[in-house]
Parts: C-alpha cells; sequence; structure tokens
C-alpha cells in the first residue's frame, strides 16, 4: 500500500521576464488501487502539477512538499523518483534519436528493479506487453519515440506503464489523439497495471470517455492552479455537459 | 631520411584555409622542418582476396590523377618516395572488408605518405584504415573510382595523443559510380583532414559520413569540399562532432561548388556538434556556392548545442540515471553514422571509446 501526499503545491516557471506563478496549492493525496482523475481547462497546470511530480528541471518548487510513503520527492532526482515507484505518461513523449526502443525499454527496466532482467524471460515480457497494446514487434528496433504517430506514442506509453510497474502513475491526456480502438487497448492496459500491481492512477483528461474505460474513484476540477472542486464519476458527467464556466472566470 | 624542401608556400595562419590550425603544434609538417623518416607505414592487415593487389610504385613512375593547392598534399606528390596503391580488379565484388593498417613509427619522426585506391569498373568494395600508434603524418589518398564501381571507404583516426596527421582524402568518382566515406576522428593532438571529392561524369554519388569526439587540448578538423563540376551528380555529407574539457577544438567547414555545367545537381550537406562541457569550441562553417539555377535540391544545416535537456529527462523519468541517460543519449547521436562501419567490433570499440571520453566529462 503507497500513498502519494501532495500538500499547499506551488510552483512556478522562471522566464526573462520573472517568476510565472502556475501551481498556487494544490492537495491531493493518491492511494494505491485508487483512480483519481483531474479535468480542467488548458493552461490551468495540470502539466505542469504532472512534470512537477516527476521533477522536470524547467519548473521551480516554491512551496509545498510532495510525499510518497514519507519519503520526500521533491528532494529526489527525476531517476530517483521513478525508481522509488512514480511515472508520468507524457502528454507529449519526446524522441530520442539514435536510441533504439529496445535497449531502452531494457535500460529503464534494469535501473527500476536493480538488476539486468534475464534475457530469455525480458524478450517474451517485451513481446507480450507490445502484442497486449497492438502493437507491431517491428517497434522494438525503432528509435524511442522517432516519426511515431501521436496514437503511437502514447501506447509506447503505457507499454512501460506495464512493464515498470510502478507504485502511483500520472498519466497527462493519455486519451489524446487516439482513434476509438486505440483508446480501448491503451485503456485497458491501464486497468490490467491496476489489477496487476494494485496501481494507484492520476488521470488527467479532457474528455469523459476514457473514464468508461478506467473508472475513477474520484474526479477533481483543476482551474487557476489549484483544485477547485472535487466529486465521484457524477462530476465528470456534470463538467462535459456545463463546462468550466463556474469555476473560472471571477 | 631527408629533410623537406622549402620552396613551397608555407602557410603563416592567416590564409583562410589556415586560419583555424594552430600551426605551432604542427610538427613542422607545413613549413618543412620535420625529419622525414624512410619508414612507410601502411599495409594491408590481412593477406588479400583474389582481385585485389597492394604495391609501392616509386615516385617517378606515378602518374598524376589530381591536384591540389593544400601545402601538404604537395610535398607528398614532391617528396614522397614511393607510392602505395591498393588496386581492386574490374567486376570483383568483395564481400568483407579490406583492413588496412599501420606499422608503428620512431617517435619524433615524420612520413610523407602517398596512397592511391584504384577500384575497378563494376567493382565493389568496402576498405578499412585503422590508424593508431604515435605519428607525425602527412598523407594524400586517391581514391579512383571508374564506372560503375562502389566503395565504401572508411578511416579511423585512433592515434596516440601526440600524434599529428594532416591528411587529403579524395574522390575521383566516374559514371555510376557511388562513393561512400566513413570517416573518424577521435584520437591524436591535431588531426586535420581534407574529405575531397571530385565527380567526373553524370551519375556519379558520394555521401560522406564523419563523427568526431575531440577532449581537452585536441584539435580536430575537417575540411569537406565537393566539386560539382558535371551534371547529375548527387553529394550528401554528414558530419557529428562531440566536443568537451578545455580547449577542446573542432572545426568543420563544408565547401560545396555547384558549377555552372553542373545541371540536376542533388547535395545536402549537415553538421552538428554536442557541446559537452565549458571552454570546448566548435566551429562549423556549411558554405554553398550555386553557379546554375538548374538544380535538383541544395541544402546545408549546422547546429551547435549541448545536451537536449528533454530527452535526458525523459530517460530519467523511466528510471534511468544521469550519466546513463547521457551515455545513451550520446552513443545515439553518434550511431547514426557508426552503424555504417561494416564491421562490430570496430562499433563496439568506438562507443566504449565514446563511453570512456564521456565519463570523463562529469558534471
Ligand atoms: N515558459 C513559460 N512561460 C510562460 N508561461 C508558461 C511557461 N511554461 C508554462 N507556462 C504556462 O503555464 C500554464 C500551465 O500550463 P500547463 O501545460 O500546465 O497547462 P495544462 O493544464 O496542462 O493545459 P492543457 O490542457 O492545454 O494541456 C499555461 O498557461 C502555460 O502557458
Ligand atoms: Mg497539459
Amino acid at each position: 500500500m503507497s500513498t502519494l501526499n501532495i500538500r499547499g503545491l506551488e510552483v512556478s516557471v522562471i522566464t526573462e521576464k520573472g517568476h510565472i506563478e502556475i501551481l498556487r496549492g494544490v492537495d491531493l493525496t493518491i492511494s494505491s488501487g485508487e483512480t483519481h482523475a483531474i479535468m480542467g481547462p488548458n493552461g490551468s497546470g495540470k502539466s505542469t502539477l504532472a512534470y512537477s511530480i516527476a521533477g522536470h528541471p524547467k519548473y521551480t518548487i516554491t512551496g509545498g512538499s510532495v510525499t510518497l510513503d514519507g519519503a520526500n520527492v521533491l528532494e529526489m532526482t527525476v531517476d530517483e523518483r521513478a525508481r522509488a515507484g512514480l511515472f508520468l505518461a507524457m502528454q507529449y513523449p519526446v524522441e530520442v534519436p539514435g536510441v533504439s526502443v529496445s535497449n531502452f525499454l531494457r535500460t529503464a527496466a534494469t535501473a527500476i528493479r536493480g538488476e539486468a532482467p534475464k534475457l530469455r524471460t525480458w524478450v517474451g515480457e517485451v513481446k507480450e506487453a507490445m502484442t497486449a497494446l497492438n502493437m507491431d514487434p517491428a517497434f522494438s528496433e525503432r528509435n524511442v519515440n522517432e516519426g511515431f504517430s501521436g496514437g503511437e506514442k502514447k501506447r509506447h506509453e503505457i507499454m512501460q506503464l506495464e512493464l515498470l510497474k510502478p507504485k502511483i502513475a500520472i498519466l497527462d491526456e493519455t486519451d489524446s489523439g487516439l482513434d476509438v480502438d486505440a483508446l480501448r487497448i491503451v485503456s485497458e492496459g491501464v486497468v490490467r497495471a491496476k489489477e496487476a500491481n494494485n496501481l494507484g492512477v492520476l488521470l488527467i483528461t479532457h474528455y469523459t470517455r476514457i473514464l468508461r474505460y478506467i473508472k475513477p474513484d474520484f474526479v477533481h476540477v483543476f482551474a487557476n492552479g489549484r483544485i477547485v472542486e472535487e466529486g465521484g464519476p457524477e462530476l465528470a458527467d456534470k463538467l462535459e455537459e456545463k463546462g468550466y464556466a463556474e469555476y473560472v472566470g471571477a | 631520411m631527408s629533410v623537406l624542401a622549402t620552396n613551397y608556400l608555407t602557410p603563416t595562419g592567416r590564409e583562410e584555409a589556415w586560419r583555424f590550425t594552430p600551426l605551432s603544434r604542427f610538427a613542422g609538417l607545413h613549413d618543412g622542418t620535420s625529419v622525414i623518416s624512410s619508414v612507410e607505414s601502411l599495409i594491408a592487415r590481412d593477406a588479400l582476396p583474389a582481385g585485389v593487389t597492394a604495391s609501392r610504385i616509386s615516385r617517378e613512375l606515378v602518374s598524376s590523377v589530381s591536384q591540389s593547392e593544400d601545402v601538404i598534399v604537395q610535398r607528398v606528390h614532391a617528396e614522397a618516395e614511393t607510392m602505395f596503391h591498393l588496386q581492386i580488379a574490374p567486376s570483383i565484388e568483395l564481400s568483407e572488408p579490406i583492413h588496412l593498417k599501420r606499422k608503428q613509427m620512431q617517435v619524433g619522426q615524420a612520413e610523407l605518405s602517398r596512397v592511391r585506391i584504384t577500384v575497378g569498373q563494376g567493382a565493389r568494395a568496402i576498405v578499412i584504415v585503422e590508424n593508431d600508434g604515435e605519428v607525425i603524418l602527412g598523407e594524400d589518398i586517391e581514391i579512383i573510382l571508374e564506372q560503375n564501381s562502389y566503395l565504401k571507404f572508411v578511416t579511423l583516426q585512433e592515434w596516440s595523443a601526440h600524434s599529428v596527421y594532416a591528411a587529403r582524402h579524395h574522390a575521383i568518382i566516374d559514371r555510376d559510380a557511388t562513393f561512400e566515406s566513413v570517416t573518424v576522428t577521435v584520437g591524436g593532438s591535431l588531426v586535420r583532414i581534407l574529405p575531397t571529392v571530385e565527380f567526373k561524369a553524370p551519375g556519379s554519388s558520394a555521401e560522406l559520413l564523419g563523427v568526431y569526439f575531440a577532449t581537452a587540448g585536441q584539435h580536430f578538423e575537417h575540411r569537406i569540399h565537393v566539386d560539382h563540376a558535371v551534371p547529375k551528380a548527387k553529394s550528401r555529407v554528414n558530419y557529428k562532432g562531440a566536443l568537451s574539457g578545455n580547449e577542446a577544438h573542432t572545426v568543420w567547414i563544408g565547401d560545396v561548388l555547384i558549377r555552372a555545367a553542373a545541371e540536376g545537381t542533388d547535395t545536402y550537406e549537415l553538421n552538428r556538434n554536442l557541446l559537452l562541457s565549458d571552454g570546448a569550441r566548435a566551429d562549423s562553417v556549411p558554405n554553398l556556392e550555386i553557379e546554375t539555377g538548374e538544380i535538383v535540391g541544395a541544402g546545408h544545416a549546422s547546429t551547435t548545442g549541448r545536451f537536449d535537456d528533454e530527452q535526458l529527462f525523459y530517460l530519467m523519468s523511466r528510471g534511468v540515471p544521469m550519466d546513463e541517460a547521457r551515455r545513451l543519449v550520446v552513443r545515439g547521436f553518434f550511431a547514426e553514422i557508426i552503424s555504417h562501419i561494416n564491421d562490430e567490433a570496430i562499433q563496439e570499440r568506438l562507443m566504449v571509446g565514446i563511453d570512456g571520453e564521456l565519463a570523463k566529462v562529469g558534471e
């Protein structure tokens, strides 16, 4: 049983023009087995929250705390956070030229597991994860995300989620850019990871469709850099109908 | 043993072609003060396959096939006692690379080396030159591709720390012949190579690939010159370099000339440099001169930058430690070129060498 505890998190980006405050005190607790959906308008700071938890160097933490089972996440390097059990499926996965998917996956699995996976079982494991997500095995030999379509990048993220078996995963708009079949396939991957590892999920999305596959226990409305309302799955339906008008503006 | 004659135009360092080169470290190759030994270092590593011969031809019997304004090339032509000639007979198709290597030189002595490689009509071959040891070496390699032939020409500059190597690698490419080169420069104090191409007839093509990795104090200079003087020839240039450490200096010049007669030319050149630390300097000067509008395409690009933070973040967010992430990115950066060397042991040796250089970079 793991818990990611976010308390009063304040985050800025530093530009030539000075500090730009983006997160203004986020409180959120995610435990193993739970699914939290975050919905909110463009630019409200959802990706900033995701990246800040993962440790992206662009963001400066100006206040608050993030702990995983009591350990101070904000003091950890990016790779330490991943090894501690955090995973971020990115809204825009990065291309890494010259690094093959198979080399990348094996390097990551070795780092996370603390030892190189046995070659024989590993090959089978990767193949199984690819097949389950309807990915052509030829992807193994391609360079990480290079020339992948939007949907292929998202499948690749969820494949890593299944192979790396984190405790808590943040999925940043994993559903964006997926066709209806891919949405189902990718969602099933997330559900498998939840069931296999009692994964806790923080799901950032703009649409209720993915929530039909990955049923949220909690829905949070995000606006202007903080959570402004919380509720159950019914809140998502209300947002889809009425939009964010009552949360933004004044 | 002889001392170089001095009736050449000794470069002063103010000339365009020499403005980047630290002449004080040239061990006298450029001004004729080097002591030239009689050792001829280039030899074949293994027994040569059928249809391939290597011989030494004395200077008086060598025909002239190309000119150069470069003082090193002029000295080599005038003073090398013999020319090493590797000949690949017409129509021969070799599946295995031919390896050339160096006999060890006496430290402090210089060599002027003249080399010619002739690939007969319709022949296909791969030649790999493994350059190591400590040298002061001026060299001219003329590579003649007869009609319809193919040559992949790989040179590895893995010289030891105090070496000086100044060379021209000059390809003369006939109708429908294809030349590919992979130039790797990772060792030596001062390395200055002129990879040059001369197209003789339409349908000829050249792909010049290169990688270099300069660390503290090393000067690696590659001056490409591709001369499109005939119609319908194609050229591609792609050099990638990494630099780390104080006074690491690389120079990449990409001169491509499309003459008025060269209608239907198709050319693109690219140079990318990765700066791994402060104190290193990469000069990159692409230069496209176009005298006809009737071409298929002509372009160039040059970038010099540091590690891509997004790439490192992505890898680290999957648990990969910083050092390892940097290693993956740098290996990936070079893999595009190194994968063209048809010898896995050499590929792995170069990658391990790169890992080693990278490990020294630190934070
Ligand atoms: N370098 C920067 N300079 C100025 N503003 C920035 C910078 N980086 C981020 N921002 C701003 O921070 C805000 C939050 O961005 P973020 O990507 O977190 O939004 P989001 O909620 O994920 O939006 P979306 O739904 O469109 O993905 C945006 O208004 C964005 O423009
Ligand atoms: Mg976003």
